[in-house]
């Protein structure tokens, strides 16, 4: 029995090797015949006699809408963590969480349209151009990753032990100062691993953002919170539909896929391995 | 003295009202679907074919092609998870194998939805023949849930009081009896409502399951699983990208995402409640 049960456990090691495997493979010889033209290219043309496949407009705008989230969500979440670890007391506190637990898994598609309803209008009316733009992106992102940076960081907050609290109140220091000077310092690399983790969830985010963002035909560089952008996944869900397996475009969209694979396994590896591991080492007790 | 009690008040005030944040986004969220969507939401919508293009008629074919999706999901993820569960609660010795297990387990919950789609279309689809299908969905699906379901049952299992295995093998049960007939049996809510919320996940998923089962065409229903299938988010994506421009599209729009809100809060709301008393009635209120 143990075995089936050692078997199951090891899937995901199978799994991940998989996807890890089949969209290198796939996304390789487009890298190969591309090499470094594909990150650092500025062209984005799939559909040229000669096409291209440059990823920097993309990845600059995947960056503005993911800094523009963490913008909104940080000191948000931030905020609300101190709430829900210091201050908040029963149903209160119950209902703030419960909320937050169902805001995580709203689904997307949902949040992305009722973005492109609502959201969209409203920035098309009082600051003018199209409405899809970088801004309703972060927005959008930033109701999404919010969650996260709330759960994460009040966990940190209250890995912070009790007694640091008390010693800072003995000695006369006010609540405020003791939560801004002893105990968000101490919780600092968790709270920092919640916003790494947030802008990993921000990256990797499709549907939602994709609805807003507008993608323009051809990506170009924006130079302003109101330019319509692509971030990299909204390019692979929206040229899927015109890429025929096995062309240069679907290998393209492939290579895009290990770009992603690549940049969210650094930043979980920075969060988790060496982030986290410091939230508690600080506190072994004599 | 004043002044810093009033800075102190301030502080506090300022945090309680920020927090409020998620709350509000979700009530706005709910209030602005339901009073935008709420007199398209009939029997007949529910139970009929879309019709010209999805302006008219209803989301039958997307109701079954998302719950029979998230079935298939759900058998594959569930009983590999709670035997991943298991092993990693009760038999997993403390080495490197068991925390490279672990490290493997995190890095798929890392990975993005769309690179799993991606796979799922590279392999399934294409390496395995298995065409957009229902069944390449369901299995994508099931890669992208499979570390919550590991988590949950591995988190319920470790909950139970050791009491209680003690308890079984002092009358003499053997290792594998005491996990099946007794802390299986303690833990079986908590991985239930776990195992909920994950299915909740899947129903909302849009990106794996339309680079895996397809867009489905929506004149029948899907019967066999290497049907093609439109599951409700990439219905309602397909339509607010096509349609939503004219009234009827867009009231069309807006009641697939109540219907498909309203599923996805059948599935998870009593789950969320539920957990919080089974884990007081169970372990006490001091249980973390």
């Amino acid at each position: 029995m143990k075995w089936v049960l050692f078997i199951c456990a090891s899937s995901s090691i199978l799994i991940v090797f998989m996807i890890f495997i089949f969209t290198l493979l796939e996304g390789m010889p487009i890298l190969i015949k591309h090499n470094i033209n594909f990150i650092l290219g500025m062209e984005w043309r799939p559909y040229a006699d000669e096409p291209s496949f440059g990823l920097i407009p993309t990845i600059i705008g995947t960056l503005s809408v993911s800094g523009l989230c963490l913008l909104i969500a940080v000191p948000i979440g931030i905020l609300t963590a101190i709430y829900l670890a210091e201050y908040a007391r029963g149903k209160l506190r119950d209902l703030v969480k419960s909320a937050t637990e169902l805001l995580v898994s709203i689904p997307s598609v949902v949040l992305g349209f009722i973005g492109s309803m609502f959201l969209v209008p409203l920035i098309r009316e009082f600051f003018g151009g199209w409405g899809f733009s970088i801004l309703a992106g972060g927005i959008v992102l930033a109701i999404m990753t919010l969650p996260h940076i709330i759960c994460i960081s009040e966990d940190a907050i209250r890995a912070v032990p009790i007694e640091y609290r008390l010693a800072s109140l003995s000695l006369g220091a006010t609540r405020w100062q003791t939560i801004s000077r002893v105990v968000l310092p101490s919780a600092r690399s968790g709270i920092l691993a919640s916003i790494v983790l947030g802008l990993c969830n921000a990256i990797g985010e499709t549907m939602a953002v994709l609805m807003v963002i507008g993608n323009p035909e051809v990506p170009y560089i924006p130079t302003s919170i109101l330019d319509r952008v692509r971030v990299l996944t909204s390019t692979i869900v929206i040229e899927f539909d015109y890429a025929v397996w096995g062309s240069d475009q679907m290998k393209a969209l492939f290579a895009i896929g290990v770009v992603l694979f690549m940049i969210t396994a650094i930043l979980n590896f920075i969060a988790v391995k060496v982030l986290r591991g410091r939230i508690y080492a600080g506190f072994k007790a004599p | 003295m004043r002044a810093s009690r009033l800075h102190e008040k301030f502080i506090e005030v300022l945090t309680s009202i920020v927090s409020f944040t998620p709350l509000m986004i979700t009530a706005f969220i709910l209030a602005f679907l339901f009073y935008n969507g709420v007199e398209v939401l009939t029997l007949e919508f529910l139970m009929s074919f879309p019709r010209k293009g999805g302006l008219e008629g209803g989301i039958l074919p997307a109701i079954i092609g998302s719950a029979y999706i998230s079935a298939i999901c759900m058998l594959v993820a569930a009983p590999l998870g709670i035997g991943a569960g298991i092993y990693l609660a009760e038999y997993a010795p403390d080495n490197v194998i068991t925390s490279i297990i672990r490290f493997f387990i995190e890095c798929l919950a890392g990975i993005p939805s769309i690179v799993i789609g991606l796979f799922g279309y590279a392999f399934l689809v294409h390496g395995l023949r298995l065409g957009f299908s229902v069944l390449a969905g369901g299995l994508a699906l099931a890669f992208m849930i499979l570390p919550w379901t590991v988590r949950v049952s591995e988190e319920a299992i470790k909950a139970v009081p050791s009491i209680y295995k003690y308890a079984s093998l002092a009358l003499g049960a053997t290792k594998w009896k005491t996990i099946k007939k007794v802390v299986l049996h303690a833990a079986k809510p908590m991985i239930i409502t776990g195992m909920m919320l994950g299915l909740g996940k899947a129903v909302g998923e849009t990106a794996v399951v339309m680079l895996t089962a397809g867009m489905g065409i929506t004149g029948y229903l899907p019967i066999s699983p290497l049907d093609s299938a439109r599951t409700l988010p990439v219905h309602l994506y397909i339509i607010a990208g096509e349609i939503a421009y004219t009234t009827e599209g867009l009231k069309m729009a807006y009641g697939t995402a109540i219907v498909l809100i309203m599923l996805f809060l059948a599935v998870s709301l009593p789950s969320l409640l539920l957990r919080k008393h089974f884990m007081k009635r169970v372990w006490g209120v001091g249980h973390p």
